[in-house]
Order: structure tokens, then sequence, then C-alpha cells
């Protein structure tokens, strides 16, 4: 199957457990071991206390639509997922917010309410890359 | 101890200008914009360019570049880079350069090629926006900044009839602009139903896509009693920058970067909310410049639209908002930052003609670096 989304690119040193852990199935954050904090995007020091003793958890995968878009256009010659398309922040039940995309949803604003339940489902787009995509609680 | 206060007064701004032309101009380099803009804005301050001798650009070029291009040798250069906003934020950089002396004629300058992209080439760290943002249709500032619009709308209620307001207000001032590139009249219902890009926004929005320069001038005011036109003084000035990514943003609806140079800017100058007679905000999207008005604390929350709505900020009204026809309907090349303090110094002189505000004697220019990730604030005035 023909990839219709840009590939992530560079995939970095201190998100590899992230991406790792998509392969198999698993949106793993990031978390704190001196604060217990739980961050989001992945990095070498804690954004909270600053400490560099970096552990990961793995999400729940569930969380809340916290804000949308619904995209008419593609903004990038590599992103060929057909219009209209959901543009999506959810925020996790552990914290964090992340970007994604709403799918098994109609792209209708009437139908897309901000603060809904959504839960992740995986997209395996190459061997290397898998991608966290979110749909409503069913 | 360091008192801000002791910054406010001590430097203006002596001459601003636009490039020779602005629009679709395939046929000059972003390098050239720059010049034109500098070269026509040292002309309107009555100096010569052998004078300028603090070279402050954000963007892709460095100041050394246009030094260079300029055949100047500066003994000062701040080439901070944080978004649209920059040119503000290095409004209160001048101003405090010149003030201890390490410049005697500060030049802040932009050029931008950013609708026919001549001598254009992007360079970012791509780490951020390349994994967690990119794979997923996320990228130009649209598909972003619509994030933080159904935010506001969930949380406060705002309605979509209320951001066309914002363009329709715009508008009308641009009507009275020769500058500004879109003069046609036009109501919320166009805004409405005109072509939908990224929900909740239609292309009337979203801010042009323009090329074009500005430059401003700053010196003194010992320095700025033989300039050629009236000096407009930097009464306070203030910078902040929140997040880069919008997902590190702590409430999409309301903008710290924002509020941090407003208070600063407010501080040092010594005035308030009702002082205020006239406004410039960086408008790329309707959404903005409410957003804007109530991180400032100069609307309650959720309120910002009201001013837009009810006539206040349109031509005629009380408190005039984006005169120019802001980035709107008058022009944006990508980092508008620097057009906001050329319309701003030009109502202070009483220059604008039809669009001209009664009695402007104190003006707030208030600018946001990506998505209101950095912001700067200026509070300008023709008296000390």
């Amino acid at each position: 199957m023909e990839i219709d989304r840009p590939l992530p690119n560079p995939m970095t040193p201190e998100a590899k457990p992230y991406w790792d852990g998509l392969r198999e199935g698993k949106l793993m954050l990031p978390k704190c071991r001196a604060c217990g904090h739980v961050f989001w995007y992945p990095r070498v020091a804690c954004p909270k206390c600053h400490t560099r003793d970096i552990g990961w958890i793995q999400s729940t995968g569930r969380g809340t639509l916290h804000a949308f878009e619904i995209g008419y256009q593609s903004f990038n010659r590599a992103f060929k997922v057909p219009t209209p398309y959901v543009l999506a922040m959810v925020e996790l039940a552990e914290g964090p917010r992340m970007l994604s995309n709403l799918v098994n949803i109609e792209p209708d604003p009437k139908k897309i309410t901000c603060d809904m339940p959504v839960e992740v489902v995986f997209s395996k787009l190459t061997d290397d890359v898998t991608l966290p995509l979110f749909q409503p609680v069913r | 101890m360091a008192n801000l206060r002791d910054l406010s007064s001590v430097a203006c701004i002596v001459g601003v200008d636009e490039s020779d032309e602005m629009g679709t101009l395939p046929h000059k380099s972003q390098l050239s914009l720059h010049v034109e803009a500098v070269t026509n804005a040292v002309r309107d301050a009555g100096l010569n360019m052998s004078e300028v001798d603090g070279v402050f650009t954000a963007g892709q070029h460095s100041p050394a570049t246009i030094g260079e291009a300029l055949g100047i040798t500066p003994r000062y250069v701040d080439g901070t880079t944080v978004g649209g906003c920059s040119f503000i934020i290095m409004v209160g950089h001048a101003v405090a350069a010149l003030h201890h002396g390490l410049c005697d004629v500060a030049v802040i300058s932009h050029g931008e090629s950013g609708r026919s992209q001549v001598g254009v080439s992007p360079r970012r760290d791509t780490a951020i926006p390349g994994q967690y943002e990119a794979p997923y249709g996320f990228g130009p500032a649209p598909t972003m900044f619509g994030l933080i619009t159904t935010r506001h709308m969930h949380r406060y209620g705002t309605t979509l009839e209320q951001w066309a307001q914002v363009a329709v207000s715009t508008r009308k001032w641009a009507a009275l602009n020769p500058k500004a590139l879109r003069r046609e009249p036009i109501t919320v219902q166009d805004v409405l139903k005109a072509r939908p890009v990224v929900y909740p926004f239609t292309v009337l929005n979203i801010c042009l896509v323009t090329d074009a320069g500005g430059a401003v001038v700053l010196t003194r005011p010992d320095r700025a009693k033989d300039t050629a036109k009236r000096p407009v003084y930097v009464r306070g000035f203030g910078e902040g920058t929140e997040h880069v990514s919008l997902t590190q943003m702590k409430d999409l609806t309301f903008s710290e970067a924002t509020r941090i140079s407003g208070d600063k800017a407010f501080r040092m100058a010594g005035v308030g909310p009702n002082d205020l007679s006239h406004i410039m905000l960086y408008d790329a999207f309707t959404s903005g410049p409410p957003i804007m008005l109530e991180s400032l604390g100069l609307a309650k929350r959720g309120e910002g639209v009201h001013f837009f709505a009810d006539g206040r900020s349109t031509p005629g009204g009380s408190l005039p908002i984006n005169t120019n026809g802001g980035g709107l309907s008058y022009t944006h090349t990508g980092m508008y930052g620097i057009f906001p303090i050329i319309e701003a110094t030009r109502q202070l002189r009483g220059e604008c003609g039809a669009r001209q505000v009664p009695n402007v004697r104190t003006s707030l220019v208030n600018g946001m670096g990506g998505m209101l990730s950095a912001a700067g604030t200026l509070v300008l005035s023709s008296e000390a």
C-alpha cells in the first residue's frame, strides 16, 4: 500500500522508546523518575524539575479531544490522506497533549466537539513506523 | 536595582517606510526588499545611511548581510528571530542599545519574498515538527492556529460570525489605505461563505501572503532634534516567549507570552488600557486580535471579539484597531511585525489621510511570533 503521509523525519534518539513502542502497539510516554512528571514530547531533561533521569510508561491510550480542525486541503505533497480530514490535539488521561488525527468519524464540525472521549488506534505505515491515531470512544 | 521606568521614552522612532512596491513581486529578491525599505525609512528620517550604526533584523538574513548590502559597518547588531513579532521586540532591544550608547542610529529591517519566494531557502530544526506534526498533516500556520480557535469557541462560545467581524472591521480600514492589497468591502456572510481552508477558517479568516519590506529607524531624543519628522517616543516595551509547539501551550485560549510582554510594556510606560487611543495587533488570523486583547488584559476572557462586533474597532469607532488594513487586507509577508510599527508611527505623526484617527496620542502595538508562542508589545506616544 502506498504510504499516504510524510514519514517522521528525523526519528531522534531521545524518542526511540516511543517509536519502538508504537511498533509493538504501545503508546509510550516519558516519565521523570525524580518528580513523576509525565510529559510530551520526549526530551533528555524533565521540563518540570530538569533532572535527566527519564523513564517510560505505557499510556492507556485514552483521553479527550482538546481541540480540532478540519483540513479541506493538504498542505504537504507527501500528505495524501483524502480530504476533508480531522487534525486533532488530544489530551491523554496521563496529562500530556499530543497532535494526531481523529479518524473513524465524519469530518463535520457538527459531529465533533472538544472534550469528547477518544482512544488510540495504531496505524502501521512501514516496518519502522507506526503512528498513533485517535478515534471516538464507542 | 534596575527600574523598567528608566527605559521609558529614552529613544524614539524617527523614520518608517515600506519597500517601493508591495504585493506579488517576482522581479525582486528578498534582499532587495530589505534595501528598499531601509533606504526609504532612512530618507523618511532625514538621515544619511552613513549615520546608521545599529542593524537589527529577523528571519533568513543575518544583520551582517543587511549591513553589507547597505554598505555600512554597524557597531551593534541583533538577529533575534522568534517569529513575526521579532521586529516589535527589536524596538525594545534598540531602545536599550541606544540608551547605553552601544549605537546612535538603529535601523530595524524586514524584507520577505513570502509569495514569490525569490532568494528564499527554508532552514530550520525539524526534530519536533518532523516527528510529531508533519505525519498528521500539520504544517503551515492555518493548520495550527485553528486549534487555538476551536478551543476558544468551545470554552467561551465564540462563534464563526464573531471571528468574521474581525475581517469585516479590518477591511473597512483597508478601504481607506491606498497601499492595502484588498480594499473591496466584505460582509460577515462573505467571510463565512468564502473557500474553506481549515475549519474554522475560510480563506477570508487568514492573512494575505505577499512580498514586501519594511523598516524602522530609531535614535535618542537629543539626536532626533534635526530629523525630518516629529519623533514618536517608545514609552514602553516588553517581550516574552512561552512555547513553540502548541502541545506545550498551557492554555490554548490565553497567550502567556502576550500577557508578559504587555505587562512589562504597560509598567514601563506608566499607562493603562484607558490611556490608549489606537491599537495595532498582529492579525494572521481573525481569531488572533481578540485573543491578544484578552491576553493583554484589555478585554475580559472570551470577550475580545466584542471590540470588533460592536464597532469600537472600525473607522469612527472609539478604539480603532488595525488601521492599515492589517495582515488580513493590507499586506502579510510571513513575518508581519514591522508593519504595525510603521502604521502606529504614521498615525501618531498624523500622516494617514482618509484613515487618520483623530487626536492619537498613545498607540499600542502588539504582535505574536509563531502560534502566540512569542510576543512583543510597544506603547508608542507622540509625547515623551
